[in-house]
C-alpha cells in the first residue's frame, strides 16, 4: 500500500478540490481527511457514516462545587487565567496542567479527559473514508490527525487497498507534520501568488526536514505566469518535481459550487484533462497503476 | 474601535479584506495577528528596520545541587516536559506549556524559571498612512497565543484598529477576537466557504461579538448560498468583492486592489460606516 | 543485561513488534542474564502530548541497555541517548525473530531519530 498526503502550506489553493478529484480518478483506495480543524472533503464526497467514535484529546480541570471552600488559591496559581472571579473553571482557557488539582486544600478539583471531537468511518461513492471533526476552540488537533491517519492505515491494510490518499492540514505546524509523517510521497498544491510562493517555501522546508519525497502541482498556473515561472525555477533548484499545472478555470469553481467534481461533471474540460495528467504523473511517481 | 477580520478557513480573502479596508480608512492601526503565516506585509510593504520586541514565556530550570531526584515534578508534568535520567532532571522546553506548576510542586525549591523567546513583534509606525504591527511565531513553538496577546497590548484606543486574525476557530483565533468591538467574517460562495463560515459564526456568537459578512469571489448565482444562511442567522452582508481575474491577479503580485480600483475605497468606507452604526 | 522491545500484544514472544514507540500498546523487557520475559503496559499510549518522552521515561526506568522498535522521534531519541540506551530499528516481524537478529548483531543501531516526530501537541 502506498501513502500520499496532499498539503498546501497556504489555505485556499485548491488542495481539497484536487484531492477529491484524484480520489475520483484512482482505483482501490481509501481516503483520509486529516484537515480536522476545518474538514471540507465530506462536502464533495458526501460520506455515509458507518461508525463514529468520540475523541478525547485534552484534559481539563473539573471542580466539585460542594467541596470548594472558595479560598482562591487556584485562581492565584493559574498561569492561564482559567479560574473565574466566582471560582469556576473556564474550559476554553484551561490547559489541563493540573496545578490547581495538586494544590487545592479541599480536594475539590480533578483532571478529566475532555471530549474534543469525533472520528468517523464512512462510505462514499468512490472509496471508504476516515474523517473527523474537532470541537470549536479545542486544541490538540495533531493527536486527532494521527488517529485519523492510523485508523485509515489499518483499514487500508485490512482491505488490501493500493493507495491511502490523505488530505493534509494547511500551515506548517503540528497537524501538518502529523499528516505527512511516514508517507511515501507528499503532493504540495500551490498557486502563483506572492503569498502562495512564500508559504510553498516554508512548507517544502518542513517536508524536506522530514526526509520525505515531495512533488508540486501549481493550481491556477496561468493566473500569474511570472510567479509560476519563479515557482518552477525554485523547484528545479531544490530538485522537486512539478507533476501538474492546472489552469485558472471557472468550471472547477462552478462544479464545486454545485458540490460536484469537475472530472465527473465536465470531463471534457481543460482542467479535467490537467487533473487526469496529474494523476498519471502521481501514479508513476508512486509506482501504482493509473 | 477594534475590528477583527477572520475566516473559518484559510485562503478565503481575509488578508485581502483587512489590508484593503485599512488602506481605505484614516487614522488606522493595523495588527497582523496571523502570526504563523503573517502575509499582510506583502500588501502594505512596511519597513521594520532591524528592531523587534521579543515575546517571552517562562520555562523551568533546575538547580541540580538542590534537586534530590524525587521525581515529583516529572510525575506532575501533564505535558511530559520533564524526564528523570538517573539523578538528573532533563527539561524538554518545546513541550513545556509554562504552567509554572513544577516550581510549586518541588519539595526542595530546586526549580526556578527563565525566559524563552516564543516570537517577535515588529512595527513600522508610519507606512501607507497607518501604524503597522506584525507578530511572528518562532518555528517550533506550539502556541501562538502569547504572541497575539502581546500584540493586543499594543492597541491604541484613539485609532481604528484592524486585526488580521489567524484562520480557523482554535485558541489563537479566539485570542485575536477577544478584545474586538466588531468582527468581519470573510467567506466565499462555495459549500466550503459556507461550512467554514458557520464555524466562524459559532465562535463569534459564543464570544458575544457583533459581526457582519463580506463575500469574496462573489458571483450573482452562487451568492444565494451565503445570503440565505446570513438572513436566517440575522447577520448582515457588508459588501461583496466580485470574482474577477483582475482582482485575483493583483493579489498574486502583492498589489492591494484599492490602489488600482480606487472606487473600492468608498465601498470600504461605507462598510466602516455600517460597522460604526452597529457598534455606536 | 536487558533490552526492551515495543510489542503489539502481550501474550507471548510470537506477537509482532509494534513499529510505533511512544504509542505502542506494550513493551516487553527481556533479561538475557536469566531469560526472564516481562510484558509491561505502555502508560504513555493514550497521552495527550509527549507520548514519546513519557515512553522513554518508562524505558529508562527499566534499566535496559537497548531498545528495539520501528520509529523514534527526536525528543524521545534525545532522552534515550542521554540515558545511554542504544536504539535498534527493526521491521514488522515477531519479537522472537527480532531477538534472534539482535543476538546475532544483525539489527541496525540508529544514530539519529528515525522520524521527526510531531511536537506532541
Amino acid at each position: 500500500m502506498k501513502k500520499l498526503t496532499v498539503i498546501s502550506g497556504k489555505g485556499g489553493t485548491g488542495k481539497t478540490t484536487v484531492t477529491a478529484n484524484l480520489a475520483a480518478l484512482a482505483d482501490n483506495l481509501i481516503l483520509a481527511d486529516c484537515d480536522v480543524d476545518a474538514p471540507n472533503m465530506h462536502l464533495l464526497m458526501k460520506p455515509e457514516v458507518i461508525e463514529a467514535e468520540v475523541f478525547k484529546g485534552a484534559k481539563v480541570a473539573v471542580k466539585d462545587q460542594l467541596k470548594c471552600i472558595e479560598c482562591g488559591l487556584c485562581r492565584e496559581l493559574c498561569n492561564f487565567k482559567a479560574i473565574t472571579s466566582d471560582f469556576k473553571v473556564d474550559e476554553i482557557r484551561c490547559e489541563g496542567c493540573g496545578l490547581c488539582v495538586a494544590k487545592c486544600p479541599s480536594d475539590a478539583l480533578k483532571l478529566e479527559l475532555e471530549e474534543t471531537g469525533d472520528l468517523y468511518y464512512s462510505q462514499t461513492k468512490f472509496a471508504p473514508m476516515v474523517h473527523a471533526k474537532l470541537k470549536i476552540g479545542a486544541e490538540n488537533s495533531g493527536k486527532l490527525v494521527s488517529q485519523v491517519k492510523e485508523k485509515a492505515e489499518s483499514l487500508a491494510q485490512q482491505q488490501e487497498k493500493e493507495l491511502l490518499l490523505i488530505d493534509g492540514s494547511p500551515g506548517i505546524g503540528c497537524p501538518v507534520i502529523a499528516s505527512i509523517n511516514g508517507v511515501d510521497s507528499v503532493l504540495v498544491v500551490t498557486e502563483p501568488t506572492k503569498s502562495g510562493l512564500a508559504d510553498l517555501k516554508r512548507v517544502l522546508k518542513t517536508v524536506k526536514y522530514f526526509n520525505l519525497p515531495a512533488v508540486v502541482a501549481i493550481n491556477k498556473y496561468d493566473l500569474n505566469q511570472e510567479i509560476s515561472l519563479e515557482i518552477e525555477s525554485f523547484c528545479r533548484q531544490i530538485q522537486v518535481k512539478i507533476v501538474g499545472k492546472l489552469p485558472f478555470s471557472k468550471v472547477i469553481v462552478e462544479a464545486m459550487q454545485q458540490g460536484e467534481l469537475v472530472v465527473e461533471s465536465a470531463p471534457e474540460s481543460k482542467v479535467a484533462a490537467a487533473l487526469k495528467e496529474l494523476w498519471q504523473e502521481l501514479s508513476y511517481e508512486l509506482r501504482i497503476k493509473s | 474601535m477594534k475590528i477583527t477580520v477572520l475566516s473559518g478557513k484559510g485562503g478565503t480573502g481575509k488578508t485581502t479584506v483587512a489590508t484593503n479596508l485599512a488602506l481605505s480608512l484614516t487614522n488606522v492601526q493595523f495588527l497582523d495577528a496571523d502570526v504563523e503565516e503573517p502575509n499582510s506585509y506583502i500588501f502594505i510593504r512596511p519597513d521594520f528596520g532591524e528592531e523587534y520586541q521579543q515575546v517571552l514565556r517562562k520555562v523551568p530550570i533546575i538547580d541540580q545541587n538542590k534537586c534530590r531526584a524525587c521525581r515529583s515534578c516529572v510525575d506532575f508534568c501533564e505535558y511530559n516536559a520533564l524526564v528523570l535520567l538517573g539523578e538528573e532532571v532533563l527539561i524538554i522546553k518545546e513541550m513545556c506549556h509554562s504552567c509554572g506548576g513544577c516550581k510549586y510542586i518541588c519539595p526542595k525549591e530546586a526549580i526556578r524559571e527563565e525566559d524563552k523567546e516564543v516570537g517577535k513583534i515588529r512595527v513600522d509606525k508610519s507606512v501607507a498612512g497607518m501604524e503597522f504591527w506584525q507578530g511572528e511565531l518562532n518555528i517550533g513553538e506550539a502556541s501562538a497565543v502569547p504572541v497575539i496577546e502581546a500584540l493586543n497590548q499594543k492597541v491604541s484606543e484613539d485609532k481604528t484598529v484592524i486585526i488580521d486574525a489567524p484562520p480557523g476557530t482554535t485558541c489563537p483565533t479566539i485570542a485575536a477576537i477577544s478584545d474586538a468591538n466588531y468582527c468581519i467574517l470573510v467567506t466565499e460562495p462555495t459549500p466550503f466557504g459556507l461550512h467554514d463560515l458557520k464555524m466562524a459564526v459559532e465562535v463569534v456568537k459564543e464570544l458575544g461579538k457583533p459581526c457582519g459578512i463580506i463575500i469574496n469571489r462573489s458571483e450573482e448565482d452562487a451568492d444565494k448560498l451565503i445570503e440565505d444562511y446570513a438572513s436566517n442567522e440575522g447577520i448582515s452582508i457588508l459588501t461583496k468583492i466580485p470574482f474577477k481575474r483582475e482582482i485575483a491577479s493583483l493579489y498574486s503580485q502583492g498589489t492591494p486592489f484599492v490602489e488600482e480600483m480606487p472606487e473600492w475605497k468608498e465601498n470600504f468606507q461605507e462598510v466602516f460606516t455600517k460597522i460604526k452604526q452597529v457598534v455606536g | 543485561m536487558k533490552v526492551a522491545v515495543t510489542a503489539s500484544n502481550n501474550t507471548d514472544l510470537n506477537v509482532k513488534i509494534d513499529l510505533k514507540f511512544g504509542r505502542a500498546p506494550y513493551f516487553v523487557i527481556i533479561d538475557f542474564d536469566n531469560d526472564k520475559v516481562n510484558f509491561i503496559d505502555n502508560s504513555a499510549k493514550g497521552a495527550t502530548g509527549g507520548a514519546g518522552i513519557q515512553a522513554a521515561q518508562t524505558i529508562v526506568d527499566q534499566g535496559v541497555e537497548g531498545l528495539i522498535t520501528g520509529n523514534v522521534g527526536p525528543k524521545a531519541f534525545n532522552v534515550l541517548s542521554k540515558a545511554n540506551i542504544k536504539v535498534y530499528s527493526a521491521k514488522e516481524e515477531t519479537i522472537k525473530e527480532v531477538l534472534s537478529k539482535y543476538k546475532n548483531n544483525d539489527l541496525k543501531e540508529v544514530a539519529a531519530p528515525t522520524n521527526n516526530g510531531h511536537a506532541g501537541m
